[in-house]
């Protein structure tokens, strides 16, 4: 192939590259969120698939209009209506911004030792956040089963040590889906402040050391400031999936944790209300979604203002 | 080991310099001066306090980093006032210091700036200034001269002392550039693997450099082997070389391997038959392989009968013919210019 035919190829060949990730994103992404979102405007039926209307391809123009009358917003409407939506909302809201919390608490220091520990240290520390990973999620959390339950490893070591006389509790507490939210999420936490973390210039330290700051102060005026968008990150990737957590609360958060996963899938498989259930997907998507649109824009601003300030 | 039994002492307000290759231990004793590594044995004082237990941020030591690692999230205002908390300064007290920082530094205006909006030698300044905001007894500065373009560098030596001289303050430049360090210091020190070997004066160190790795160091020289005579009168030595007996400044035992070292501007390059009458001990004959026009100066290059190379070089004379390449000239080899040196 030579001249004109070679340079299109080329153009198509990298048209084709580029496309990919869009590709990808429109086939498994937008299309099932627009199949979910048509749903989430039908009505149930007792049929096969169990929702009306169902878009006849050979009903024609007539077929297509009949087809969007019987759209409607009623699924939305009884979830504005029924107050254990909210609830449940609020409630996944407050286990994932807790547990963030918590998260942020305990994963800042601990990417701080791994950044601060000697290069030989290094890639073996970040291998064992990783480790994990290697055994299936839903072993994992069957494992904490094991831990947390009122016969468990946890509760029999603090009766041996005296410390309780009868067994807590944890297991189906809304502690329970805590300590398994933040185990099972640690590692989006660590990873990305870490790598900022780590890429710091250590003279940044010192150069706080050398000016008077103890370690506390050079850590706190000069780290943490400087890893934020590491931290960012790491709270964004733990706090999205964890709103609409299913796995964890239901395993090791009893019958009476209320979360808009599990709710999801009660309305899914147990109800068989395939519109509602698309509803509160359609839901949990912009519940997820606001705060980052709200963080990037913040950040934007924050940008935008930082140039401004130059002129 | 990076530093093996370095012992100096500086005076108040001197501006000392370390000098060596990047790896020979410099910046390592450095950083054990401002606290950052810790010596194994032997101590660090300043004045009457023993510094060598001290963390860094209870030094009355500053450092100026050789990446400047300016805090890119702070304006220069921030950065300079970093160092201030916790010396009891009042808020008024902090601001005019940090503005007396800028004027010294030139940098007035440029408060608000964050390190990223500045150009290389204003960061430069900027880290200066900075290191200087708790009026340090000692400061020492890593390559402070490194990340400069040629041209910033000479003017930027020249503030560096204005500067030193103002405050008093004692400086430790460490560098592996010997122009600089000769512009810069009162005295350098040379450090050679891990060890101080020489330390004085840049002149001293240029005229009479104590072996030839300080001698090679500190500008170009000419290295001639060979085997010291016995001692003459007014302290000159003959040294027997491959080039003939040469005659040439030092100390040594005769019959001992020396190595004769002489900078190339001291070599007199002239044509055959000129300048007979000058008391120009050691005469040696020559080829002239090459002239370099150098603008202020000619370099010269000289094949000798035995087919080793001197470098020279001249001030241009004002008038009169030069050597031509390809001439046979003739190569004095002042005995005052020329030094032995171990071997």
């Amino acid at each position: 192939m030579r001249g004109p035919s070679r340079r299109l190829s080329q153009r198509l060949g990298r048209g084709f590259v580029r496309g990919l990730p869009f590709l990808w994103l429109a086939l498994f992404f937008l299309v099932p969120f627009a199949v979910t979102l048509k749903i989430s405007f039908s009505s149930p039926a007792t049929a096969q698939p169990p929702y009306l209307p169902v878009l006849e391809w050979d009903g024609g123009l007539e077929g297509w209009r009949e087809f969007f009358e019987a759209l409607d917003f009623q699924n939305y409407q009884m979830i504005a209506a029924d107050a254990l939506y909210r609830d449940a909302a609020l409630s996944s809201l407050g286990y994932a911004a807790l547990a963030t919390a918590i998260l942020v608490l305990i994963g800042t220091p601990t990417a701080y030792a791994m950044a601060r520990a000697s290069a030989r240290w290094q890639p073996i520390l970040v291998a064992l956040v990783i480790v994990p990973f290697w055994t299936s999620f839903l072993i994992r959390v069957y494992a904490w089963i094991a831990i947390l339950k009122p016969e468990g490893l946890l509760n029999a070591a603090l009766i041996k040590l005296g410390l309780i006389a009868a067994p807590l509790p944890i297991l189906d507490s809304p502690f329970g889906v805590l300590i398994g939210l933040t185990y099972a999420y640690l590692p989006f936490m660590v990873l990305p402040l870490y790598a900022v973390m780590s890429r710091l210039d250590p003279a940044l330290t010192e150069a706080a050391a050398d000016l008077g700051a103890g370690r506390a102060r050079a850590f706190f005026t000069v780290t943490l400031p400087l890893s934020l968008p590491g931290l960012a990150a790491g709270a964004l990737l733990c706090f999205i999936p964890m709103v609409g957590e299913f796995i964890i609360p239901d395993l090791l958060g009893g019958s009476d944790t209320l979360m808009l996963g599990r709710v999801l899938w009660s309305e899914f498989f147990s109800n068989r209300d395939w519109p509602l259930a698309s509803a509160v997907a359609v839901l949990l998507l912009i519940l997820v979604v606001g705060p980052v649109v709200l963080f990037r824009e913040a950040e934007l601003r924050r940008e935008e203002a930082a140039e401004g300030a130059q002129r | 080991m990076a530093v093996d039994g370095v012992s100096f002492d500086l005076a108040g307000g001197e501006f000392f310099c370390l000098l060596g290759p990047s790896g020979c231990g410099k910046s390592t004793l450095l950083r054990m001066v401002a606290g950052f590594e810790t010596p194994d044995s032997g101590t660090i004082r300043l004045g009457e306090t023993d510094l060598t237990a001290l963390p860094p941020h209870r030094r009355p030591v500053n450092m100026m980093f050789q990446s400047y690692a300016l805090f890119p999230h702070m304006s220069v205002a921030a950065n300079l006032a970093y160092g201030l908390k916790g010396l009891g300064l009042g808020r008024t007290q902090s601001a005019e210091r940090v503005k007396a920082l800028l004027r010294l530094v030139r940098l007035e205006g440029f408060e608000a700036r964050r390190p990223d909006k500045l150009s290389g030698g204003q960061r430069q300044r900027v880290a200066l200034a900075r290191a200087l905001a708790r009026e340090p007894r000692l400061l020492l500065l890593d390559e402070p001269l490194g990340a400069l373009d040629r041209a910033l560098r000479e003017e930027t030596q020249g503030e560096l002392r204005a500067i030193q001289r103002r405050l008093g303050t004692s400086f430790v430049v460490v560098t592996h550039d010997a122009e600089e360090a000769m512009a810069l210091a009162d005295r350098i020190g040379v450090m050679e693997r891990g060890r101080l070997v020489q330390v004085g004066p840049a002149r001293e160190l240029y005229e009479r450099p104590a072996s030839r790795y300080v001698a090679g160091l500190l500008g170009d020289v000419n290295l001639i082997d060979g085997r010291l005579g016995r001692a003459e009168p007014g302290g000159v030595r003959g040294v027997e070389t491959a080039l003939g007996l040469l005659r040439a400044s030092g100390e040594g035992e005769a019959g001992n391997a020396v190595v004769v070292a002489i900078r190339p501007e001291r070599l007199v390059v002239s044509g055959e038959g000129e300048g007979e009458g000058d008391d120009l001990s050691g005469r040696l004959r020559g080829r002239l392989t090459e002239a370099t026009f150098l603008g202020d100066r000619i370099r010269y290059r000289v094949e000798m009968a035995n087919g080793s190379t001197l470098r020279a070089s001249a001030v241009l004379p004002a008038s009169g013919p030069i050597p031509a390449v390809g001439e046979t000239v003739a190569v004095a080899v002042p005995a005052d210019a020329a030094r032995i040196l171990p071997a």
